[in-house]
């Protein structure tokens, strides 16, 4: 697949001698869907700013589509569709105006037929005509979302596209860009909710100090780096393991009701059953069993724990 | 270029004056309407012709610029101010225009709004005094360039600005002092010679004087001149302008 949007050595220090972005280096293929996750202030919105030109890099370059982010801007803006972290529309202008607004910007002449596909499928046709300051929370997310789409974006960004929305209309989201995702269109999602991510994307990307961690596929992540638990509760507490099970590396949790086995990654596999029994022969008695895998929340809070 | 890119921030511009029709027009109007029945009607009555044209007469091609002036200033401000504030300018940024397409989406509808408004008050000084345009073309022209040059001084300060304080600064502060010491409502002939030095440097005599010459073939600075100063005064903004772009000063980071 080839990259449609290519990151090299991209660097951006603003004036005050903060460095916001150290040399980030990263390919986002066609049709895939990214998730960058990482803390406040990791460089995520600087990134997204510099690609869709909001912002100018200090060093290195972006290309978008194969142009150059700088010099042919109005190539790769074509590109592009951005929805913006913040809640930033005029009040005062309505549902359809400014959604038709932001496809003349882009330089594409109207489409009545389309803008009316974009906002069926947003759910906003019904509030075409209202005031943007009539509308909840969510409406206006799905606004910014439809201005976005507007001139048909190849690309589109998604700067915390749920941040304070509520379950339904997350679940709601999430199926629009599923939607978008089987037109072929790539999206790139910023995002602090993990199970968004994991919900979602195809590759994660782990941004920190202005710095990527890791771009790596969602599952091969989950495989590198999730665990497993083997959890046995216990019908009477133990104060000490007993000593026949040393050899298989358990561990006892801190009330001592229950043993605890972990495993996956290479590590400890396949003893599952060897666990059991030796339990077994010990004569403890087990009131419940309950596995559990390590999510991409486990796994990002000891990427970036690490670092820190 | 991006013709849409520009026909789309014009179509939003104009819409925003047809929600705002109350201040941006009935306002102005009043405001003449005031100023000629104090000055030209009552005062007036009083004063004798100036260079042999009534007094209501004379003061009309200042009291335009006046308002013209206030207008293009605040309406090129805001247009490009509000965004920022808002937020939405994100959209611009993001979008493949030019600052060329900008400015000319902006500065083109804050211009248009100016001469509208300036014609309505040329419409409605008409119903209080006796008007005769001898060079109507020339008096087009006047209007036009001053729109545009002061559209595009209200966008740059759109730009500077940080708060509203800011963006009302210059359209409430500094444009009716020029105005009226511009000789909006006298020929500076009347003024002592050191006065008539000073008012050499105010730039809205140059505008105010070849305005009123269109309408009466009476003028305090040559005509010529006038027009050569206009130009000037669109040179400057539109380096200033360039020098903004080239820099992408406080737009962005």
């Amino acid at each position: 697949m080839p990259a449609i949007v290519s990151i090299r050595n991209l660097q951006k220090t603003y004036a005050n001698g903060f460095s916001a972005l150290k040399g980030v280096n990263l390919d986002i293929e066609e049709g895939e869907i990214l998730a960058l996750l990482g803390p406040n202030g990791a460089g995520k919105t600087t990134m997204i700013s510099i690609i869709c030109g909001i912002s100018m890099p200090t060093g290195g370059t972006v290309m978008v589509g194969g142009h150059d982010v700088v010099r042919d801007f109005r190539q790769t803006r074509k590109l592009i569709g951005l929805v913006p972290q913040e809640l930033t529309i005029d009040q005062f202008e309505t549902v359809w105006n400014t959604v038709s607004f932001s496809r003349g910007l882009h330089g594409e002449k109207a489409n009545p037929k389309l803008i009316e596909q974009i906002l069926k499928d947003l759910s906003l046709w019904d509030k075409r005509d209202n005031k943007l300051r009539e509308l909840s929370g969510g409406m206006k997310r799905r606004v910014l979302i439809a201005k976005a789409l507007a001139h048909e974006p190849r690309i589109l960004f998604l700067d915390e596209p749920t941040a304070g929305v509520d379950v339904e209309l997350r679940r709601g989201m999430w199926a629009a860009i599923d939607r978008l995702r089987e037109g072929g269109v790539t999206v790139i999602l910023t995002t602090h909710y993990i199970e968004e991510a994991e919900e979602m994307a195809d590759r994660i990307g782990v941004i920190s100090g202005g710095e990527i961690l890791l771009v790596e596929e969602k599952r091969a992540l989950m495989q590198k780096l999730g665990r497993k638990q083997l959890r046995l509760e216990l019908k009477s507490p133990l104060s000490v393991l007993p000593p026949s099970l040393d050899a298989l590396q358990l561990s006892l949790s801190e009330d001592g009701r229950a043993i605890i086995h972990e495993y996956g990654n290479g590590v400890g596999e396949g003893r599952i059953g060897a666990v059991l029994a030796a339990v077994e022969r010990e004569g403890l008695s087990i009131s419940d069993v309950s596995t559990r895998q390590s999510s991409l929340e486990d796994i990002f809070v000891s990427l970036v724990g690490d670092r820190a | 270029m991006n013709w849409e890119a520009i026909k789309a921030i014009y179509y939003f511009e104009m819409v925003r004056m047809k929600r705002t029709l109350l201040q941006s027009l009935i306002a102005p109007v009043i405001t003449t309407s005031l100023y000629f029945i104090v000055f030209g009607t009552a005062i007036g009555s009083r004063i004798q012709e100036v260079n042999g044209v009534s007094y209501g007469a004379f003061i009309t091609p200042g009291l335009i610029m006046l308002t013209l002036l206030g207008q293009c200033i605040s309406n090129g401000a805001f247009g490009i101010y509000f965004p920022k504030f808002a937020g939405t300018i994100y959209e611009i940024l993001s979008a493949p225009v030019s600052m060329k397409e900008v400015v000319i989406g902006y500065v083109g509808a804050a211009a248009t709004k100016g001469v509208i408004i300036g014609l309505i008050i040329l419409a409605t000084a008409s119903l209080f005094v006796d008007l005769s345009v001898q060079y109507p073309v020339m008096m087009l022209v006047f209007m036009v360039l001053t729109a545009i040059t002061f559209s595009m001084a209200g966008f740059i300060i759109g730009i500077w600005a940080d708060n509203f304080e800011q963006l009302n600064l210059v359209p409430m502060l500094v444009v009716p002092p020029l105005t009226f010491l511009g000789g909006s409502f006298y020929s500076i002939d009347m003024l002592p010679p050191f006065w008539q030095t000073v008012s050499h440097f105010n730039p809205v005599l140059y505008l105010v004087s070849g305005f009123r010459w269109s309408f009466y073939g009476i003028a305090d600075v040559n005509p010529v001149i006038s027009l050569v100063m206009i130009a000037v005064f669109l040179m400057i903004c539109l380096s200033l302008l360039f020098w903004i772009f080239r820099t992408g000063y406080r737009l962005r980071k």
